[in-house]
């Protein structure tokens, strides 16, 4: 699955419009991530906080959305640009990819609350296959 | 048997009340069909259903959604019993109508990104939670008559 011109324009225009908020939809998705899928609060177990409203939650959520930003500048090559945090994720944090799939869930409800009717099935899909697209560039040096 | 919190039940039963089943239903649907294209499949009798605006007015896709989030309901009048309820549905899905179950979890998803869409920040992480543990109750019961 890759992303087609049409795909790209679309990404590249929702990220236009989201990036003023970004830090809040990122720390949002971060604290749906934690509350629907409670198991993966194990991957912050250094964090005091682990509430949805929990600071380090938000900021840690806002940082998230900053690097798939990043992706979203390099959106054609977006295995070149988060290269450092694909090394990051496979030899240090090791989060289990099945994980990279719930945020991604998540990440789409918070994008689906903030635009609402403007979140157009053209424009899930889109961002449903760049969000894979991501997934698979950050495990990619798993094994 | 499922438990459910007296949140998790009010949390449900709530946003049910404020939900217009045609619309969500024809929404959920829809985004299946445009999100997961692949979906199109099983809908070969409902005409045009290449692409997201054929889709969008497509009436048997609007009249499809209306029925399955009906069926939603029935489910959420009988959370203590979702199987039982769910018996012949179930059977007919797997024995009628030969659909992958993986699509039950797919329509989850892409309700709750409508519920998401249409009530915005109100869709808290907890009514968010509430709502996939439902899905997920009914993804099995839908699954249970499977062999």
């Amino acid at each position: 699955m890759s992303l087609s011109a049409h795909d790209k324009e679309l990404i590249v225009k929702v990220w236009t419009k989201i990036s003023p908020k970004a830090a809040q939809i990122g720390g949002d998705a971060l604290g749906r991530l934690i509350v629907v899928f409670p198991q993966t609060k194990i991957y912050f177990s250094h964090f005091a906080d682990l509430s949805p409203s929990s600071p380090q939650i938000k900021a840690h959520g806002a940082k998230v959305l900053g690097a798939i930003g990043e992706a979203v500048s390099s959106i054609d090559n977006v295995s070149a640009s988060l290269s450092k945090l694909s090394e990051l994720h496979a030899y240090n944090l090791r989060v289990d990819p099945v994980n990279f799939k719930l945020l991604a869930h998540t990440l789409l409800v918070s994008l689906s609350a903030a635009l609402g009717a403007e979140f157009t099935p053209e424009i899930h899909l889109a961002w449903d296959k760049f969000l894979a697209i991501v997934a698979a560039v950050l495990s990619e040096k798993y094994r | 048997m499922v438990h459910w919190t007296d949140e998790e039940r009010q949390a449900i039963s709530s946003t049910w009340a404020e939900i217009n089943v045609e619309e969500v239903g024809h929404q959920a649907l829809a985004r299946v069909l445009v999100v997961y294209p692949w979906t199109q499949r099983y809908f070969s009798t409902f005409g045009n259903v290449s692409n997201a605006t054929a889709i969008a007015g497509n009436p048997k896709v609007r009249a499809h959604g209306k029925r399955v989030l009906d069926a939603l309901g029935d489910a959420i009048t009988h959370l203590d019993n979702v199987k039982a309820t769910y018996a012949k549905l179930s059977q007919l899905h797997s024995e009628k109508l030969h659909v992958d179950p993986e699509n039950f979890r797919l329509l989850g998803e892409t309700l709750i990104i409508s519920l998401a869409a249409q009530f915005g920040a109100v869709f808290t992480p907890d009514i968010q939670a509430a709502w996939q543990k439902l899905l997920a109750v009914v993804t099995a019961a839908l699954s249970k008559q499977y062999y």
